[in-house]
């Protein structure tokens, strides 16, 4: 018994530890354990920092022509060197970042606000209403998004807001379908029926009770739907129906790259590659 | 005797589904007066949990209620508006379930729950609310309630857990509580205090208690009186001394010779009761017991036996009683 103590000290002062670490600590943790997760974060946090910087500051200004020779390779002036009206290319990439993040945390917004309402009120209310709107929303898959949203670009004319929209138009239906799952299943547990027998009203079952335990799937769809949106907006750009210009997007710089391919290849693969 | 609380006269609640009509509750009617405790015993699926869901009327579709009316205080829960029913729920009527983790919202703290059960029936300045959460905490015994408060409820016990609904019960000063199935998710330790606690509840606050059960020995410990269903009607009532003592339906009497005791011999085998409670779709002719019945006379086999009073206060509905009833207390009851 004379080691015993010891042991058992040892073995409760680990196992405290462990159970101290806080909820952050703990996802800290497992982040550092998954390496690709580890390298996305740093990656998406640079692209942040520099959407960010290209809004107070960018190498020369964006839309300013002439800086140089066209299809001018890098130099030390201009690191990634001129596009086809001698802008500096540097400069249209830290835009375009800014660009790309605006359309896509703007899409999943404006998807989050029309989804959750749409799926709460289908899956909550059930019956009529409900058939309703999962044959809107089956309407809304069987319609192909890039003609929708050319549709309404050529419609609404272009502009930022009217591409966010556009591309919102063509997700929402993913965030409704989920939510509304989520909702038909939280309904029927134990502790909404207990606050319906507690009296509380169906605006306060709704919100204290099923959207915050909806949240986590909510999160994840909409964590998806950035990249999509992201990409259908570069798709939308090279087909020259993005923001309109001078506004750099990445798309719209890969599709006056992918012109000069073959005269400045140097010049267009950098764009290229970073359009991905 | 004082005006009974809450009057359930022929109520009948059916569940349309493709197969069929459920009829889980078939006529059922019972009175709880002020202050007292009702135990509603049966199997499962025996229409006793449905009872307690329509006198709240939370039945979901596709149940119904087809029939009969809920008196509370002399008003008809059946056919008032939804508000009207919304306003009884959890403030005069409240109801605890069968599994306390389940029925508590795993994202918010026990607290805030109990606050918002305050809340749900007119405003309240948080601080209020506060330490009446508290309050209630202390009154459900949960130790140190002024930090547990801020707790989730994963880091309550499975007791703790079945008193802080209690005490969500208890919010709003109800003169019913219906306590569905309070102790079977619980370990017996935890069962004893439970009841304890309900029984002390409803001797300090008078509140009406409607106990749904399937165990016998539960009943005896909180009950004053006792209903017991089966397949969605009730077959015998009164209260619980007479109940024990003396069944007067078979079905009593099986339930009770199917606890096990203390006193018998232990190499007896434990009674239990043949076969399974009738599909409510197309339930048995005559006596929906009759398959299971072992005293079953002819009669039983066509003919319903209605309710009658069979002693002081007691009630059942069995041919077999009725007619030893009869033949003891000559051509009288006729």
């Amino acid at each position: 018994m004379a080691t015993a103590p010891g042991i058992t000290e040892k073995y409760i002062e680990e196992t405290l530890a462990h159970e101290q670490t806080s909820l952050w600590g703990d996802a800290w943790r497992r982040l550092r354990r998954n390496r690709l997760a580890l390298v996305s974060t740093v990656f998406l946090t640079l692209l942040t920092l520099v959407a960010i910087i290209a809004q107070f500051w960018t190498p020369y200004s964006y839309y300013a022509q002439g800086l140089g020779p066209i299809y001018q390779s890098p130099t030390a002036q201009h690191w990634l060197g001129l596009d086809q009206s001698g802008r500096d290319i540097l400069s249209r990439l830290m835009l375009g970042a800014q660009v790309s993040l605006k359309v896509g945390i703007g899409t999943q917004l404006v998807v989050i606000v029309v989804g959750v309402i749409v799926g709460l009120v289908a899956g909550f209310y059930r019956g009529f209403l409900d058939t309703i709107i999962s044959t809107v929303i089956n309407i809304f898959y069987g319609i192909p998004d890039l003609l929708v949203a050319l549709t309404l670009v050529l419609l609404l004319g272009r502009s930022l807001a009217i591409i966010i929209f556009a591309i919102a138009f063509t997700q929402w239906m993913n965030m409704a379908r989920l939510v509304r799952g989520q909702t038909l299943a939280l309904r029927e547990r134990e502790f909404v029926e207990a606050a319906r027998s507690g009296g509380a009203k169906a605006s306060k079952i709704i919100f204290r009770h099923i959207l915050p335990n909806a949240l986590g799937p909510l999160i994840v769809q909409a964590t998806i739907g950035i990249p999509m949106a992201i990409l259908f907006e570069a798709f939308l750009s090279f087909l020259g129906l993005g923001v309109p210009p001078p506004t750099p997007s990445w798309g719209a710089m890969a599709a006056d790259g992918f012109h000069a391919i073959r005269i400045s290849p140097t010049s267009s693969w950098r764009r290229r590659s970073r359009s991905r | 005797m004082s005006q009974p609380v809450l009057q359930v006269k022929d109520l009948k609640t059916q569940f349309f589904t493709d197969d069929g009509v459920v009829q889980a509750v078939d006529g059922v009617s019972f009175d709880l007066n002020p202050g007292e405790t009702l135990g509603i015993v049966g199997e499962s699926g025996c229409g006793k949990s449905v009872t307690a869901l329509s006198i709240l009327r939370l039945v979901q579709e596709p149940g119904r209620i087809v029939n009969g009316q809920i008196l509370f205080k002399g008003d008809d829960i059946v056919t008032m508006s939804d508000e009207e029913v919304r306003e009884i729920r959890g403030k005069d009527i409240a109801m605890i379930f069968q599994d306390p983790l389940s029925s508590l919202n795993p994202v918010l703290t026990v607290g805030f729950q109990i606050e918002e059960a305050i809340e749900a029936h007119g405003k309240v300045p948080g601080k209020t609310a506060l330490s009446r959460t508290v309050a209630l905490l202390k009154q459900v015994r949960i130790p140190a309630a002024e930090s547990r408060v801020h707790d989730y409820p994963h880091q309550f016990s499975g007791g703790m857990r079945q008193r802080a609904m209690i005490a969500m019960g208890l919010a709003n000063s109800p003169s019913i509580l219906i306590a569905d199935e309070p102790t079977t998710a619980l370990d017996v330790t935890v069962q004893a205090q439970i009841l304890e606690l309900l029984r002390d509840l409803n001797r300090d606050l008078k509140t009406a208690i409607i106990l749904i059960t399937h165990n016998m020995g539960v009943v005896a410990s909180l009950c004053t009186r006792v209903l017991v269903m089966y397949a969605g009607r009730v077959v015998e009532q009164g209260p619980v001394e007479q109940i024990f003592k003396d069944p007067q339906h078979p079905y009593t009497w099986s339930l009770l010779q199917s606890i096990p005791r203390l006193d018998s011999d232990r190499h007896d085998r434990l009674l239990s009761i043949e076969g399974f409670p009738p599909d409510l779709i197309r339930p048995p002719r005559g006596c929906r017991f009759h398959p299971r019945c072992q005293f079953k006379i002819d009669r039983c086999l066509h003919d319903d036996p209605p309710l009658l009073n069979v002693g002081p206060d007691q009630d059942a509905a069995c041919w077999v009683t009725m007619r030893r009833a009869l033949a003891s207390n000559g051509e009288r009851r006729g």
